[in-house]
């Protein structure tokens, strides 16, 4: 059944899109990501503008990230305080992001730019993940089931900094400005990169902050909705990119698809968790470093100018 | 004496010229001249038809060949090239092109080389190049044939510039048709349709008839909406957004108890 999308301009089948947010929305609930770095590509793919993409995908992650953080909030696993802090930062790190990147954009080298800072992030992200998700799968494996178990109170220099705060939900004790810190990096990666922020949020969670695994999901996902719903209001006014046939569509496939992958993570071990997410950002990573390196069968382009 | 005589000559050649102008003109019909896209807008086939009206018996010192031409409203592009830099693929030229029609399509009842002259064709723009050309092209592109080469190679690939050779039916070289199919990525606007019947490959009459694009019922209702209300749209998406995730939760939350 193919469908007319008012903004993009193109006529595509309903299905694909429905299997396109549903597969997307799956992965998003069982990680904790909200999909943006996948949803983007795949929409270029099947040939949606690159602006509507972008757009359309933000509004996208708004609604599986709410359907998967529901799940999560009844599992009690949403840290919301942590959430609050992070989303404060988040406001800070989007603002100068948008500024960068309207100074890239007016150097006219801002799609380099955002294709090396993706092979760049999701590069060292997934490959410090893989090999520290396989080694401890490993450990785990050869001690059998009384595997060493992380400790999430050692003590650091990040102990000693000041304004200390109660995250109750994480079990932690620690000063406001760590993740208020990570929370403003990534703001700041998500407006150049045009994502959620998740792949980068979930790993700087567990490994820096030493927050269980268990709220992290949730607790990202929570701070996902307003930075993804902040960027779709943006877009909005901006540049009209937002389809909102398209996200109605996208959301339909999304929001069964993050219930499903919710269920399915509570099945897994959060090893196994990490290391599926692992593998899955190094693909992307892989996919996007080819495009670079490799010589493109066209290479021209024929861009449309959006008059101002 | 000699120079009434040549000017006697003259007005008869020209009055002869008119008169075989006029004997043979286009009249013409489309099955549709305005194309609505709503959500299950899945291309549309046009059908464009007509015959050539005559007032004497037709000439027989060439056969009559007839060219029909769709042009879609012409927007503004930036053509790039990728040229490899320290390994690595990246844009480093581009040339901005005024107009360019977003759809063109020429249908012929032979090889357009046969039947149409150059001069002709330059004159009323029908081949790819010369109505890329005729729609705007600046200095910067003007030095670049590459990437007008490019353009051409992207767009015929992508099927929105076509050539359809011999597409065009003619009976007893009076009645003619042909379907020239709208394809699904529609740009909204006025579609020309240029009719020309040719013989010796020289037009002896021509007709430009107008299709109007627009959308409509829920396309249009949301394309004015997110153009004129931009915030209050970004809101409803979000709002969608919001209802649909709480939506799916409650659902499984139901199906499971």
């Amino acid at each position: 059944m193919q469908i007319y999308l008012p903004i993009a301009e193109v006529s595509i089948n309903a299905f694909i899109l429905l299997g396109l947010g549903g597969i997307v929305g799956f992965l998003s609930g069982m990680f904790g990501v909200g999909g943006g770095f996948l949803i983007t590509p795949l929409l270029l793919f099947i040939g949606v503008p690159p602006g509507v993409a972008v757009a359309t995908g933000a509004n996208q992650v708004v609604a599986s990230s709410i359907s998967g953080v529901l799940v999560q909030m009844k599992r009690k696993a949403v840290d919301f305080r942590m959430g609050l802090v992070l989303l404060a930062g988040g406001f800070a790190g989007s603002w100068s992001g948008v500024q960068v990147f309207a100074w890239m954009t007016a150097r006219g080298q801002v799609d380099l730019f955002v294709q090396l800072s993706y092979v760049l992030f999701l590069g060292l992200i997934g490959g410090m993940m893989f090999i520290e998700s396989s080694r401890s799968l490993l450990r785990a494996r050869r001690a059998g089931a009384a595997a060493p178990v992380r400790r999430a109170h050692v003590h650091t220099w990040v102990h000693g900094l000041p304004l200390k705060m109660k995250f109750r939900a994480s079990g932690l004790y620690v000063s406001v400005l760590p993740p208020a810190a990570i929370g403003a990096v990534v703001g700041f990666l998500s407006a150049i990169m045009g994502v959620g922020g998740g792949f980068i949020l979930v790993p700087a969670m567990i490994y820096l902050l030493g927050m269980p695994t268990k709220v992290v999901v949730g607790t990202s996902l929570f701070q996902i909705i307003f930075v993804t719903g902040f960027t779709t209001i943006m877009h909005a006014i901006n540049s009209q990119t937002v389809d909102m046939l398209l996200a109605f569509l996208l959301i339909v496939g999304g929001v069964i698809g993050a219930q499903l992958g919710a269920r399915m993570s509570t099945k897994l071990k959060a090893e196994q968790l990490r290391i599926l997410l692992a593998v899955l950002v190094l693909t992307v990573c892989f996919k996007i470093a080819l495009d670079l390196l490799l010589m493109p069968s066209e290479l021209f382009s024929i861009t449309p100018v959006v008059l101002p | 004496m000699i120079r009434a005589r040549a000017a006697m000559l003259l007005l008869a050649a020209l009055l002869a010229a008119g008169q075989a102008r006029a004997t043979e003109a286009i009249v013409t019909g489309l099955s549709q001249n305005r194309v609505q896209i709503t959500a299950n807008f899945d291309g549309s086939e046009i059908l464009i038809y007509g015959a050539v009206k005559r007032d004497a018996p037709a000439p027989t010192d060439a056969p009559l060949e007839v060219i029909v031409t769709v042009e879609g409203p012409s927007t503004p592009l930036v053509i790039r090239r990728k040229e490899k830099v320290a390994g690595i693929w990246l844009n480093r030229s581009s040339v901005t092109i005024d107009a360019a029609p977003s759809f063109y399509a020429v249908a012929t009842t032979d090889k357009l080389d046969k039947i149409l002259s150059g001069t002709e064709d330059l004159r009323h723009h029908i081949t790819i190049p010369h109505a890329i050309r005729a729609v705007g092209i600046s200095a910067e592109a003007a030095n670049s044939p590459d990437f007008i080469e490019a353009l051409q190679r992207i767009r015929l690939n992508e099927d929105r510039y076509r050539v359809a050779e011999g597409t065009v039916q003619l009976a007893e070289e009076t009645l003619f048709r042909t379907d020239v199919a709208l394809p699904a990525n529609l740009t909204e606007g006025n579609y020309k349709v240029g009719l020309f019947i040719l013989r010796g490959g020289k037009v002896i009459d021509s007709q430009e008839r107008l299709i109007g694009v627009r959308k409509a019922g829920l396309e249009r209702f949301l394309f004015n909406l997110a153009h004129q209300e931009p915030f209050l749209y970004g809101v409803i998406s979000l709002a969608m957004a919001a209802f649909a995730g709480w939506a799916a939760s409650a659902a499984f939350r139901f199906m499971r108890s």
